[in-house]
């Protein structure tokens, strides 16, 4: 490969040297990366793996000069080719951009301009990097750049506009797009968190052909430490606009050094997930490297001691599902509508005291079975008993009554509290609809939820904006929790969570759970994290539950086809842990 | 795949470097900082404004202005109505500062006197606006379906016919009983639109969030969501429209009036009247009409301040941009 004896001279691709970042706000600059420094070789895949505000997308925007907002460089060389692009004009940089060095932005929904074809915004890229001159030229090679990218039927595609493309397709479009003029560098921001794994792990394995095919290097940026580790070769971890870590992938992970990556390391799902299936005694030495033990959650701690705790519970089915169905009507144009079956026969039984996670991709119902369980929609037919009463026809004191013994904690802890109620009147918000207690009992009960989701009784004055994504995910658990329901519906109540509070709130959830019976349904598209915390697992798939058993049953024998393939595209699932 | 890649990381001598710890401090995650002030939406749009001049210039003034109309007497001891045609189109005097009309009458005590009535006339139609507004905007926005399709186009009924048109019609109608009221009810009744426009895109943004969800989860009912959580959350625009269209009620009444369709001039002062009957003698005495046009500018200016002082605090996205 030329990448590679490239490689070996001892100029490098990428070199970024001391690079800092400051974004300019009302109370002076705001450095985002405080000296960053590493290289890329050719024809080398790297990623940087950080979570929010670490400042690994600042680094992507960085080196081609493309810094939202107020963002400047303040210091720091990136030098590409030998050329110091901190330093280059807009014209060497517009000529760099695309042409040396391709970018795919995180999000495939907002990255194509939705009045243009598709066909059209990929010509335009063409024809921006003198790839091709004249129109009949142009088109043709548009149409091979969305060819190379994997989009099938392109010349009949082109003509269509974004909106008609699922998020999987636009992705191939936009590393289309972004790999058109065979650049050096493809530098690729998030490029599949927007997608469903088994997408994800489609568009990943097709970009590592190309990118290893016309041997250019490739930077991932990704807050997935078991994605990082299986698609780089060279893992750069970073905190708070610092390089912690960095250096060979498997190295890492199986020798993580810095304690941030350590943490990093034992709260990762996916990587927890494969460390269950290894033997724990072989990744043993990571568990008393972490020292600092407060903040901290070791997930596989976090899964033992559930499995501990359900052994003791009780059984007899909280919830009980029988040949569930919605059907939506959806209109398509005029007067006519059709008829959509989101949810399709589902039955399934949560006993007491256990958690269910309902697993799927988006649009397979999960969240439908979810509101027709809360009451929020009308099932078409089909039963719900809860506790042994038949909810779905519930209705005015009874329904108040239901939901009582049942709350739900949705899955964007930024949209899940009112804005303009504070934390106090949130929680209580339960207790007052239901007329329960008078204010100073209400206080006090607040007071002991917030001590249950750990979380200072001072936050009470509080309001959410002031709140981290973790803290007002707590403060939706606290009010699920306010009216002591036997029930709680978590429809991917932590997805939207950084890896580290991501652990701690799977843990707040577990101790709950044993300390208050709880009962789980779990809604979520991330297999990684229902090994840590279900104790069975439905699969659903455009609607209909395909296979369902307990949690070591699908994770060790999957009967299904479906199954597997999520299986496998959890990531991280391909790496050798040194075993 | 894998063994491909520790063949590729084999070739290559990446260094394993580490930062030491302390450069990388690592902070308790997801740590809970109590340092800093409460603060909401209001809490943060009062912070903001009270750092802006043109908040404070316009509120002065809008304060002023209420003063003139609520008090005229501090101001001005001369009665309006006591005209003296030998004075008729002086110069500034004694106790006439701003010179004499045609009809001889002290111009700067007119303009005082007829502060009240613009306010007035002003206030009215932004209540009713406000009332009708907020009342169909919510309940289209929040329920939807068959009862926003009538209330929309009711609205949209209403916003087809130019409410200065419609105005001059109505007080056509009632030429015989015109006042204050009859004035604001013509021009209200057509302006609502806008505000219960603004209000249904709100409400239908709010509507969807998750924290509607939950309430209606938690057992809250249809109109206890909309009234807790919808309103409080979607009312700052309407704000914004409703003082930006307190101005435009102003210019209305003086428009109206300045048409010979608006407060018959024998009972009420009113800088529209005064601007009409000015306008004859622009040529040879302009201050008998640019007095009155001033004291209309001037309010009707610090109302639109105000309003987009507002608009910008209440929108964190556009204080963002700045």
């Amino acid at each position: 490969m030329s990448g590679t004896t490239a490689a070996q001279t001892a100029k490098h691709l990428l070199e970024i040297k001391g690079l800092e970042v400051g974004f300019k706000t009302q109370n002076g600059v705001v450095k985002a990366l405080k000296g960053v420094d590493f290289t890329i070789d050719a024809g080398e895949t790297v990623a940087i793996v950080g979570e929010s505000g670490s400042g690994k997308s600042t680094t992507a925007a960085a080196i081609i000069n493309l810094l939202p907002g107020s963002g400047q460089i303040l210091a720091g060389e990136v030098l590409f080719e030998g050329k110091d692009l901190a330093k280059a004009s807009r014209k060497e940089l517009e000529d760099i951009r695309g042409k040396r060095i391709g970018y795919v932005p995180q999000d495939p929904m907002s990255n194509l301009n939705p009045v243009w074809s598709v066909g059209f915004q990929v010509e335009e890229t063409v024809k921006a990097n003198g790839l091709a001159a004249g129109r009949k030229a142009v088109h043709a090679k548009a149409v091979e750049v969305l060819e190379n990218a994997g989009l099938p039927d392109p010349g009949k595609r082109m003509r269509q506009y974004p909106h008609q493309f699922s998020g999987g397709m636009r992705q191939r479009v936009l590393i289309g797009i972004g790999l058109a003029s065979k650049p050096r560098l493809l530098i690729a921001d998030e490029p599949t968190s927007a997608l469903d794994v088994t997408v994800q792990r489609r568009i990943l394995d097709h970009l590592d052909t190309l990118t290893r095919d016309d041997g250019t290097a490739l930077l991932f940026i990704t807050h997935d430490l078991g994605l990082a580790a299986e698609r780089a070769e060279k893992l750069i971890v970073m905190y708070k606009g610092r390089i912690v870590e960095a250096g060979p992938s498997l190295e890492i992970l199986q020798n993580p050094l810095h304690p941030y990556t350590q943490r990093l390391i034992a709260a990762a799902p996916s990587l927890a997930s494969r460390r269950i299936q290894s033997s724990s005694e072989h990744l043993g030495s990571i568990h008393h490297r972490v020292d600092d033990a407060a903040s901290s959650v070791d997930l596989i701690d976090a899964a033992e001691l559930r499995v501990e705790h359900v052994a003791t519970a009780a059984a007899g089915p909280a919830i009980e599902v029988d040949g569930l169905t919605k059907v939506f009507k959806l209109r398509t144009g005029g007067l006519k509508t059709e008829d959509f079956t989101a949810v399709d026969n589902v039955s399934f039984q949560v006993p007491k005291g256990t958690t269910l996670a309902l697993v799927g991709e988006s649009g397979s119902g999960k969240s439908t079975v979810a509101k027709l369980l809360l009451g929020l929609e009308k099932a078409t037919s089909g039963a719900i008993t809860i506790d042994g009463r038949r909810s779905e026809k519930l209705a005015g004191k009874e329904l108040l009554a239901l939901r009582r013994s049942m709350q739900p904690v949705f899955q964007d802890p930024y949209g899940s509290l009112d804005p303009l109620v504070n934390i106090g009147a949130t929680i209580s918000e339960p207790m007052r609809v239901h007329s329960v207690g008078d204010r100073t009992s209400r206080r006090e009960r607040v007071f002991e939820l917030l001590d249950q989701v750990a979380l200072p009784k001072a936050i009470a004055g509080r309001y959410p904006n002031e709140l981290s994504g973790g803290q007002r995910q707590r403060v939706a658990i606290a009010r699920a929790l306010a009216l002591k329901p036997d029930i709680v519906v978590l429809d991917e109540a932590v997805s939207a969570l950084d890896v580290l509070v991501q652990a701690q709130i799977l843990k707040l959830l577990a101790d709950l759970q044993g300390e208050l019976g709880l009962t789980y349904l779990f809604i979520t598209h991330d297999l990684a994290v229902v090994r840590v915390i279900a104790d069975n697992v439905a699969v659903m798939q455009k609607g209909r539950i395909v296979e369902q058993a307990t949690t070591d049953e699908v994770f060790d024998s999957p009967s299904q086809q479906y199954t597997r393939e999520l299986l496998d595209a959890i990531p991280g699932a391909g790496i050798k842990m040194g075993l | 795949m894998s063994s491909d890649m520790t063949g590729a990381g084999a070739t290559r001598s990446a260094s394993h470097f580490v930062a030491s710890v302390e450069d990388a401090p690592i902070d308790s995650v997801d740590a809970v900082k109590l340092d800093e002030k409460p603060s909401n939406l209001w809490i943060d749009a009062w912070r903001d404004l009270r750092t802006r001049p043109m908040f404070w210039i316009s509120l002065g003034l809008i304060l002023l202005i209420l003063t003139v109309a609520l008090l005229p007497t501090l101001f001005t001891q001369t009665d309006p109505r006591a005209c003296d045609l030998a004075n008729s189109l002086a110069g500034p005097g004694p106790g006439a500062p701003l010179g004499y009309t045609k009809q001889g009458c002290d111009i700067y005590s007119r303009i005082i006197d007829g502060t009240s009535t613009s306010l007035s006339v002003g206030l009215i139609v932004i209540l009713l606006t406000t009332v009708t507004g907020v009342l169909f905007g919510a309940l289209a926005g929040f329920f939807g379906g068959f009862v926003d399709t009538v209330f929309m186009r009711l609205g949209d009924i209403f916003f087809s016919i130019p409410y200065i048109l419609a105005a001059v019609v109505i007080m056509s109608v009632f030429s015989e009983n015109r006042n204050i009221v009859v004035i604001a009810l013509a021009i209200g009744v057509f302006a609502w639109p806008t505000t219960a426009r603004v209000l249904r895109s709100e409400v239908l943004r709010v509507k969807n969030a998750d924290y509607i969800m939950a309430a209606e989860a938690t057992g809250l009912s249809k109109m206890g969501i909309l009234l807790k959580h919808v309103l409080p959350n979607s009312i700052a625009p309407v704000i914004v429209v409703t003082t930006l269209s307190l101005g435009a009620a102003i210019t209305a009444e003086a428009t109206l009036s300045f048409l010979g369709v608006g407060l018959p001039p024998q009972d009420y002062m009113s800088w529209g009247n005064e601007i009409s009957a000015a306008q004859r003698d622009l040529r040879t005495d302009p201050q008998t009409l640019i007095y009155p046009s001033i004291a209309l500018t001037l309010t009707v200016l610090s109302f639109i301040l105000l309003g987009e002082a507002l608009r910008d605090a209440l929108d964190p996205k556009a204080r963002a941009l700045r």
